[in-house]
């Protein structure tokens, strides 16, 4: 198939209705608009609906109810909107609802701004609602990964009956690059016995409800349930990248946008002998462990690159390493990543370990 | 690796003239991003495109030496002159820049009175593929005849082509050859 020059949102939107998402709730937020724009004219040529909510709150409860009714359900938001649809994200994990959310990030906190930014994922990765959950977590750095990631999420949400989210950014959603996009799927609304209908004689009644209480023992195994459906997640759907790891003596932890730019400070620093390399988590959560598992004795140390203040991915990259390297961070806020920079970094780093 | 900033202020079309560059990357079959940035306005704020263009994997978006500067405000010039390559091209919107204005000595400036151009063909919507045709013309990165059919065949995709895109196109061709 011929490709087609794309902006990020856009793709990622087409790629969920060719996933077979035929339903979407959600309400306008820059940089994240593009696809409630997009979707408002091309859900209705896909027979699909597409809501305009009221709030970003009736946007994730919309979801709910039509995840629950059996569709491919998505919403999107960014920065401040994600904050309202967290507790929605609480109920669909708590109800085993498969659904995507995504979020385009922006920076900072409160009504932070619109540019681009990774001011999330502390939010994404811990979750901002109440109880004991996580979602899988899928971080793209290009306008074609975004087609891809999307094109899956509904599959990987069913397959654990669970939220997924997408963590795209404000680069990503803006950019345009060439992509080729993926065969338009149907999806089967009636693919599952637990999607609600009306009850029909002789029938137990279908209910979406707080999970515990479809145990007959009052819920007592639900927490070994739990502890398994997250376990597998854990074991079976950590994803990255590797970028020259082989002999990196500095190995750059970067997701996104960000990624790129520190694709280009690898190529910059190896022409100066600069031995700099990159393990790139695809899911935040479960966040690639197993990628540090792999990491060689020449490494001397780790360097996260995130776009914003606090460095919020840096705790899981020292619990991921184990304390086996010095890790340190490079951020910014309003000013792009800096490949000069990270190079520049990584040249202190080789002095002092 | 090439790199071009489009850069402008919003309603100018800076950022259609930087698309139809990338579409004309693709269908050459090449890697390319385009990356923008505008303000909160619709008409009048910064607009600009960064662009990147590779035969390889394309990494950073964001282009820290590009080889062209399309620019069609005096702000614009501001704000991107200094991060040209030496010897790369700036082009100039010359009708919306003051005449003593100093440049770096080390790029090459096109002066092309685009507002002018356009009025004088009664298109003062295609200032944008005026400065796309002189790019094209004062660029050995480009061949003139390959970028005015690109630019047709990207109308054409979009269902919305007009002869008088090839003529504004045309008239910026014109102006950098004699200006160059």
């Amino acid at each position: 198939m011929a490709k087609v020059l794309m902006k990020g949102n856009q793709a990622l939107a087409e790629s969920c209705l060719r996933a077979g998402c035929r339903f979407f709730s959600g309400y306008p937020i820059t940089p994240q608009t593009d696809i409630l724009e997009y979707l408002s004219w091309r859900m209705d040529e896909v027979g699909g609906k597409c809501v305009q909510t009221e709030s970003e709150l009736c946007g994730v409860n919309m979801l709910f109810g039509a995840a629950a009714a059996g569709a491919r359900a998505l919403t999107t938001t960014s920065g401040p909107g994600f904050s309202l649809k967290q507790e929605g994200i609480s109920y669909l994990c708590g109800s085993d609802l498969p659904a995507v959310i995504v979020d385009v990030q922006r920076i900072g906190c409160a009504l932070g701004d619109i540019f681009m930014g990774q001011g999330d994922y502390w939010q994404l990765t811990r979750g901002g609602g109440h109880g004991d959950y996580r979602t899988i977590v899928l971080a793209p750095c290009s306008v074609q990964e975004s087609v891809d990631l999307a094109y899956g999420a509904f599959d990987l949400a069913e397959k654990y009956r669970h939220p997924v989210i997408i963590a795209t950014d404000a680069a990503l959603g803006q950019m345009m690059e060439p992509v080729e996009l993926p065969e338009m799927k149907e999806h089967d609304m009636e693919k599952y016995d637990w999607y609600i209908r009306p009850r029909k004689e002789d029938e137990p009644q279908r209910a979406i409800w707080n999970r515990y209480w479809d145990w007959e023992d009052g819920g007592h195994k639900y927490p070994a349930y739990i502890l398994d459906k997250y376990g597998r997640m854990e074991a079976e759907e950590q994803r990255w990248e590797e970028v020259e790891t082989e002999d990196a003596e500095i190995v750059i932890v970067a997701y996104g946008t960000s990624a790129r730019v520190a694709k280009s400070a690898i190529a910059r620093a190896r022409k100066e002998g600069i031995k700099l390399g990159m393990i790139r988590p695809i899911t935040l959560w479960p966040f690639p462990k197993k990628a540090f598992d792999g990491l060689g004795p020449q490494v001397k140390g780790i360097l996260d690159v995130e776009r914003n203040i606090l460095g919020q991915m840096k705790d899981d990259v020292i619990l991921a390493d184990e304390n086996r390297h010095p890790v340190e961070f490079y951020g910014e806020y309003w000013d792009n990543t800096s490949e000069f920079k990270i190079v520049e970094i990584a040249k202190e780093m080789l002095k002092r370990y | 690796m090439i790199e071009i900033i489009c850069s402008g202020v919003g309603g100018q079309g800076v950022l259609v003239a930087g698309t139809v560059l990338a579409d004309i990357a693709m269908e050459e079959g090449k890697n390319v991003s385009w990356y923008p940035s505008y303000g909160f306005e619709m008409r009048g704020g910064a607009a600009n495109c960064e662009l990147k263009i590779s035969d390889g994997e394309l990494q950073s978006p964001y282009c820290l030496e590009p080889d062209i500067l399309l620019t069609m405000s005096e702000s614009a010039i501001d704000t991107f002159e200094d991060r040209l390559k030496p010897d790369g091209i700036l082009l100039v919107n010359s009708s919306l820049v003051s005449e003593d204005r100093k440049y770096r000595d080390d790029i090459r400036v096109v002066g092309i009175p685009a507002t002018e151009l356009a009025a004088e063909i009664g298109n003062p919507r295609g200032t944008n593929l005026i400065m796309l045709g002189a790019l094209a013309e004062a660029s050995e990165l480009y061949d003139v005849d390959e970028v005015r059919a690109g630019m047709n065949h990207y109308f054409d995709k979009k269902g919305r082509n007009n002869p008088k895109n090839t003529e504004a196109f045309n008239k910026g061709v014109e102006a950098a050859r004699n200006n160059g």
